[in-house]
């Protein structure tokens, strides 16, 4: 296929959901619902068929360029508006074209009826648009133009109902939180432009290679990329938006919340792993950032109530695991967690939604149960992916999840086993998720009993094909131990290095039973909890002790309010009232009123009497006259 | 011819500070009668004695100086006092048919 039309192609990706954007801005509420919906999917259906051309050219190409133009050349700096789609960038267009296509025909069915319903889908065609900006730029700059766009478009959709003024908040958190990651990773892409010269991801790898580590240097870079990172994909201590972020309608958590916008930190320290490399002491504080994440979040979700926080946490604590396999130098590990957690985590959204729906917008797991007799697609899409992220062989999580601690394991045992308690948190969370919401006694209100209803096949579709991926996923990447020949990192290895460390047959098989059993007696007690017993969690009056503490999520946001949002509020106060108001309107009114003094003290020499002119005339000579005598 | 001489001999016997003098004192009489009196008339006068008292000077100078431009000057002098006094006078009719009253301080409506 000839350059040109690759070229062609590769614009084209990004253009057709832009396209289906502004579509939606020139004929508003002119189209019907369903052709408004129909035409956003398919918008970013073709993108996804694009996607698979370009992946099938990339067999024989290495890497596609193709610049537009140059957006700007000041100093020594130069942007162009540039893609590069190399194997680690169409691997993440595939997964967010082919999720967010998913998803968009989801949401055809989920927000039907919705008053919004167009402006949803212009969004959400924003939001890939966006997203993909972010994977296929050739440079940071670029990148961060997407970073952006993505936290504009999260904004928009988790305020999306904005008529609630509690979603306004969570949507100013979020973007928020999100601003001041991007400072940091601001400061620090103006360091790397000072290190090494150049923005553009070639540029600095080579400028990188060549020039002599200044590992001060370097190590301040990813440190403040790092904590760019954290914004986005919400890591101690810049997560709390994202359970909050749960206020956006249930497609908006599946695709920007677990399957895309969150794993745009991953991508961009994956990308820069050269640079990361270079900075063994970040990498390190990477490690233990994404496992306390992990643990932390993971012990938060134990005891959450909404079926879409509890998602939420496991998200946040699914991305401290990446991080960790990232800190622990397994950057394809954590590749590959990405996709798979983003085939599991978007149908684990996208079925409770379908919970949701069925039940007419409930979505405290106490007032569910008994679901699997009721809802039995939904249930059996839920169970895969529990089974997935739960890390149960052989479904796909447990290749991803394994791979990373496996290389963890290379580093310390010690890291083997806390990676392998986060997982076993996930295990229990989620078996408890799934034996309270679909197993037991029914414990809705009859009300809501008697509407229940399988969602319609426009939802349960795309659930299906997402059970799929999940159970299949891991097919991507099997490891030498099992016949396989880890395709997807061989894949990857160009542009992300493989761990080429290798680890006795032996060494692996054991540690991989020993996680597994552990996982098994985990999901046991667990089922044995609230599957046979029948426990329910209880109500928010009669939670004590730890348990407390872990519903109220550590009162981490009570603890930021006290430290951040009061100081900033009672200085924003500060300054508007004694320094706006009294001090700086004070000098200006104090001016005027200053120099109306003067005047009206001024005026009294016209007092109309002509020998008084003469007067100050005869002393206005004689002041002149000594004025050039003196002088 | 001759006399012109001898007159400049004599004048030479008076020191040219007494002209200096009696100019100056002139001069601040007609400063005083125009800050101090509410009579326009008077007023005016005291400007031609002012007039007058930097003419008498320029003459002395002349004279001494021996140098004739002084008392071309006087004459320039002469010429504007006559023109100014011209205008003034009918300024202070206009005055006087406006307010029935030549006193220096009636017209004082601009005022703050």
């Amino acid at each position: 296929m000839s350059q040109n039309t690759l070229n062609i192609i590769t614009l084209l990706i990004p253009a057709l959901p832009l396209l289906g954007f502004f579509i939606h801005i020139f004929f508003k509420n002119k189209i019907s619902e369903k052709l408004a919906g129909i035409h956003a999917s398919m918008w970013v259906a073709l993108s996804f068929v694009l996607s698979l051309v370009l992946f099938n050219q990339l067999q024989s190409v290495e890497v596609i360029h193709v610049q537009l133009c140059n957006w700007f050349s000041v100093g020594g700096l130069t942007i162009p508006f540039a893609f590069q789609i190399d194997h680690l960038s169409i691997v993440m267009m595939m997964v967010i074209t082919g999720v967010g296509s998913l998803i968009h025909v989801y949401s055809i069915g989920y927000m039907h009826g919705d008053e919004g319903f167009n402006r949803f889908f212009s969004y959400l065609n924003l939001f890939i648009f966006f997203m993909l900006t972010l994977v296929m730029a050739n440079n940071y700059i670029l990148m961060f133009v997407g970073w952006e766009g993505v936290g504009l478009c999260s904004y928009l959709l988790i305020g999306f109902w904005y008529k609630n003024q509690e979603y306004n908040k969570a949507a100013n958190k979020a973007f928020i939180m999100n601003r001041i990651g991007d400072l940091a990773m601001l400061f620090g892409l103006f360091l790397l432009f000072q290190y090494a010269g150049t923005l553009t991801f070639d540029g600095v790898n080579e400028s990188v290679s060549r020039i002599v580590p200044d590992e001060n240097m370097l190590t301040a870079i990813t440190i403040l990329l790092f904590i760019g990172a954290c914004g986005k994909s919400a890591q101690l201590p810049l997560y709390t938006w994202l359970p909050d972020a749960m206020a956006g309608p249930t497609p908006v958590s599946a695709l920007i919340h677990a399957a895309t916008m969150v794993t745009a930190g991953i991508y961009m320290i994956v990308r820069s792993n050269l640079l990361f490399s270079l900075a063994p002491f970040t990498l390190e504080i990477i490690m233990v950032v994404g496992i306390v994440t992990a643990i932390f979040a993971g012990s938060i979700a134990l005891k959450q109530n909404d079926i879409k926080k509890v998602l939420a946490y496991s998200t946040v604590s699914q991305l401290g695991l990446m991080f960790f396999a990232i800190g622990v130098g397994a950057y394809e590990a954590a590749m590959f967690h990405l996709i798979t957690h983003a085939f599991f985590k978007a149908l684990l959204f996208l079925s409770a939604g379908s919970v949701i729906h069925g039940l007419g917008g409930e979505q405290d797991i106490r007032k569910m149960g008994g679901l699997d007799k009721r809802m039995k697609i939904t249930h059996w899409v839920f169970g895969f992916g529990v089974l997935a992220i739960m890390a149960v062989p052989p479904f796909s999580g447990f290749f991803s999840k394994d791979s990373i601690l496996i290389a963890a394991y290379h580093i310390s045992p010690v890291l083997w086993v806390i990676g392998l308690f986060a997982g076993l948190l996930t295990a229990y969370y989620m078996m408890r998720v799934y034996a309270v919401v679909f197993r037991g006694d029914e414990r809705m209100s009859a009300e809501v009993s008697k509407h229940i209803h399988e969602s319609p096949r426009v939802i349960t579709t795309p659930l299906i094909v997402l059970t799929v991926l999940a159970i299949f996923g891991g097919l991507l990447n099997i490891p030498h131990l099992f016949g396989g020949n880890k395709m997807m990192m061989h894949y990857l290895s160009p542009v992300v290095p493989m761990d080429e460390k290798h680890m006795a047959m032996n060494t692996e098989i054991m540690l991989m039973i020993i996680a597994s059993v552990a996982i098994f007696l985990t999901i046991y007690f667990a089922h044995l909890k609230y599957k046979i017993k029948k426990t329910v969690p209880e109500a928010d009056a009669q939670i004590t002790g730890f348990g407390k503490v872990l519903n109220h999520k550590y009162y981490i946001d009570e603890l930021y309010n006290a430290i951040v949002v009061k100081p900033l509020n009672m200085f924003g106060n500060f300054l508007y009232k004694i320094i706006d108001l009294q001090v700086i309107d004070g000098f200006v009114n104090g001016t005027a009123r200053f120099s109306a003094y003067c005047s009206s003290q001024l005026k009294n020499i016209q007092t109309g009497a002509v020998s008084f002119y003469l007067f100050a005339m005869a002393l206005g000579m004689v002041g002149i006259l000594l004025l050039i005598i003196l002088m | 011819m001759d006399n012109t001489g001898a007159l400049s001999e004599q004048m030479r016997a008076i020191p040219l500070e007494n002209f200096i003098m009696l100019s100056l004192i002139l001069f601040s009489i007609g400063v005083m009668g125009i800050l101090m009196r509410r009579n326009l008339i008077v007023v005016f006068l005291s400007i031609e004695l002012m007039l007058n008292s930097i003419n008498l000077m320029a003459a002395a100078f002349s004279s001494y100086h021996n140098d004739p431009q002084g008392q071309a000057f006087v004459f320039f002098i002469m010429v504007v006092a006559a023109a100014e006094v011209a205008v003034g006078l009918a300024m202070l009719v206009m005055i006087y048919r406006n307010t029935k009253s030549i006193d220096i301080n009636s017209l004082d409506k601009l005022k703050w």
